[in-house]
């Protein structure tokens, strides 16, 4: 009885092999020419991706050249953004500032929430909706940015414009954070805003990771009279400490990059200052969104390597997240 | 001690042979069944310490405002003076009847609570506020007409974002149309074949997760338009959006494709099929649910990216079905643009296409919901040939 596979890529002969038990049976794994077929075809479509992206990066690189060489060391140190003036001068200090102070502020605010909301989800929550409140986090994930952009500028910030000039007009003259000609169009306001975006992803990741502490040690924890805090500072945070490091870096990520939000909300200026509820400020996303129309040869080419700057910082964050929520227990179990 | 109790503690020597039915377990020492012990419940002296401590903070905090400061303060103070007052008083209260440590645990529960308030909350307001603003202008015909006759002064429910929403159908479409197939390919390559270029793949579609999508935009910007090679049309912002689609695709394929049972592949293998069959006819199959979720997760995500087609499909206000001439628009910059303008009527004409667009990313969520949720494909893949088998009246095509 002789079975061929369906393309002949297999052949045994079955009442052959059985008295030649002592000996073991040659396999041979031929791969069919179909199969060679199949195999260099996945294969270009992963080359394609590869080179694809890897063009992506290179012309960044070929595009920001001309700036990078023009401005020299002082593209990082200059606040003024005229490359197509003359004699240009531009640099991405202002930028640069604006991105991690709006994306500081969206932080501080969103990793206190992020991890009391998986903690609520995980711990607090009665079991009947739980899955219910995990597709909630999910689908605020998936909300557009330009619809939390626009409510902001529509809601939030005219909700708290008094509050903010109450905090203006108190603490004026003595806290440098609070001193303020005009409030509305800040970079704290922008950070809210990005805070209320990067919220969802940031506390998804966090749950994720802090469900998969160990169940008996939490129930060790509970059997030995622990309260419910006492299982949660024992067990979940230390277990899930890195993973809660991680979800905040991946979030941080998205915060450095968004674009609508500083864009809606900014007041354009081009400068550094600690006063973060003053109007007016710019970021590395939001100074491409806005320059890029009127930039000629040169112009494009500094907003390539503002983009590159902005791509490479993003890029570490994200390498440094993916490298600590695998080194965590919890990630190495996913 | 009665009778029955004594019976029942005894070690009963026929149950010690085993294989005896054994006595009902739910009968105690005491021959009834006693109340379930739940040490999380709650009991209704718990309420009343939650009403007492709130009863407090909000006497407290009408008489330093009410009585003491001698200026008005607006309401949103009382709120939060009154919860910055309920935290210590409660801790007292615990800390009275039960002790520091459940003090601190129902602290941190009431924290963790307020908490998770704060993140729910944002998604209430922003699909209420969106709902109520664009409920006010969307009409039937913001569907059916374009904003080719429609003036900076016309009221905000006249016109329509017809062309607008077609650009995005467009747009979408093509940019899937480009990923897909990439990114399904390149998750089949990392987890099947796992060959040489395994590493460097998987290494820059994780770099490729973190770009900015602005920066996606310049790139195409800089590389298309700015040449002259293809000027502002909707097939250049499809290209934006696949670029941003295809490392997350990709990732979310892998994934899906690493759960696939190994048995399932060696099963395939073991009966003579080869590697393209058994990847085709079994594993592909398998993770069927799993792919369409991470495709419409993929287009969940882009279909609202406002930064690259702001870029790179140039935004028009007239119809154009031809996604590869002439400059297109799209449902997030039809809000963009409305919404930047400083007419009161175009502000919220803008709230319409913002619930249009809220709409269109929660019918793609629930989607994949529905389709993640459902059967693995194998069953109904099943079905589909048994209903072929029979057609062609081969009964044994079943069995091999």
């Amino acid at each position: 009885m002789r079975t061929t596979g369906p393309e002949g890529s297999v052949t045994s002969d079955v009442p052959e092999a059985g008295p030649r038990a002592e000996e073991p049976r040659k396999l041979e794994a031929r791969l069919t020419d179909a199969d060679r077929f199949y195999r260099a075809f996945v294969a270009a479509g992963a080359g394609t991706t590869l080179v694809l992206i890897t063009l992506i990066g290179l012309f960044l690189l070929t595009g920001a050249w001309p700036a990078l060489k023009t401005s020299g060391f002082s593209f990082l140190t200059t606040l003024t953004w005229a490359p197509d003036g003359e004699p240009p001068k531009f640099g991405v200090a202002a930028m640069m500032f604006g991105t991690f102070v709006s994306a500081a502020v969206a932080m501080l605010i969103t990793v206190p929430i992020a991890v009391c909301t998986a903690l609520f989800i995980n711990e607090y929550a009665p079991r009947a909706v739980r899955r219910s409140l995990t597709s909630l986090v999910d689908l605020m994930a998936a909300i557009p940015s330009l619809i939390f952009a626009i409510w902001g500028l529509f809601f939030l910030v005219p909700l708290l414009a008094p509050i903010e000039d109450w905090a203006v007009a108190q603490f004026h003259g003595w806290l440098p954070l609070a001193e303020a000609s005009a409030t509305g169009g800040s970079l704290f306001n922008a950070g809210l805003i990005i805070a209320c975006m990067a919220i969802p992803i940031t506390t998804s990741i966090i749950r994720e990771v802090l469900a998969q502490a160990p169940r008996h040690e939490c129930e060790g924890a509970l059997a030995l009279g622990g309260t419910r805090w006492g299982m949660i500072s024992s067990v979940i945070l230390p277990f899930g400490r890195s993973g809660i490091v991680g979800g905040s870096m991946l979030g941080l990520g998205r915060a450095l990059g968004e674009t609508l939000a500083a864009t809606l909300i900014l007041s354009i200026a081009f400068e550094i200052k600690p006063r973060i509820l003053e109007n007016g400020g710019i970021t590395v996303a939001s100074g491409i969104a806005i320059e890029f129309r009127d930039a000629q040869e040169l112009g494009l080419s500094a907003l390539m390597a503002a983009g590159l700057a902005l791509f490479l910082v993003t890029f570490a964050i994200n390498l440094l997240a993916a490298l600590v929520v695998n080194r965590s227990p919890a990630g190495a179990r996913a | 001690m009665t009778m029955p109790e004594t019976t029942k503690v005894l070690p009963n020597p026929r149950a010690a042979e085993g294989r005896q039915p054994a006595s009902p377990p739910a009968a105690g020492p005491r021959g009834k069944v006693p109340p379930r012990r739940r040490p999380r419940a709650w009991r209704w002296t718990d309420l009343a310490e939650i009403a007492g401590a709130l009863g407090a903070s909000a006497a407290l905090t009408w008489m330093i405002f009410g009585r003491l400061l001698p200026f008005r303060v607006m309401p949103l103070a009382y709120v939060v003076l009154g919860y910055v007052l309920f935290l210590p008083i409660y801790w007292f209260v615990i800390r009275d009847g039960q002790g520091a440590t459940a003090a601190k645990d129902r602290l941190v529960t009431i924290l963790v609570a307020t908490g998770a308030l704060f993140a729910f909350a944002p998604i209430v307001f922003v699909v209420g506020y969106v709902v109520k603003r664009g409920a006010e202008v969307l009409r039937p015909n913001f569907f059916t007409e374009t904003m080719q006759i429609v003036g900076p002064l016309s009221k905000a429910t006249e016109g329509g974002a017809l062309h607008s929403i077609i650009g995005t159908l467009e747009q979408l479409a093509l940019a899937t149309a480009i990923a897909v197939p990439l990114g399904l390919l390149t998750a089949v390559y990392l987890s099947e074949i796992q060959g040489p270029l395994a590493r460097p793949v998987r290494l820059v579609a994780d770099a490729m997760t973190a770009l900015p999508s602005i920066v996606a935009g310049l790139f195409i910007f800089s590389i298309v338009i700015k040449p002259h090679i293809w000027l502002q049309s909707g097939i250049v912002g499809s290209l934006a959006l696949a670029i941003l689609m295809l490392p997350t695709v990709t990732i979310a394929a892998e994934q899906v494709l690493h759960v696939v049972p190994g048995g399932l592949r060696e099963a395939a293998l073991a009966l003579g099929a080869p590697y393209w069959r058994s990847v085709l006819m079994v594993v592909l199959p398998t993770a069927r649910a799993g792919l369409s979720t991470a495709v419409i997760l993929g287009m969940a995500r882009v279909v609202g990216e406002t930064a690259p087609v702001l870029m790179t499909t140039g935004g028009t206000t007239v119809m154009n079905l031809n996604p590869f001439s002439g400059h297109q628009d799209n449902l997030p910059l039809f809000v963009f643009t409305q919404i930047r303008s400083s007419q009161e009527n175009q502000v919220d004409r803008a709230w319409a296409g913002a619930l249009v667009l809220l709409a269109i990313v929660l019918l793609l969520f629930v989607l994949a919901r529905i389709v993640g949720s459902a059967s693995p494909g194998r069953r109904r893949i099943r079905v589909r040939r048994r209903r072929g088998s029979r057609t062609t009246s081969d009964a044994g095509g079943n069995r091999s």
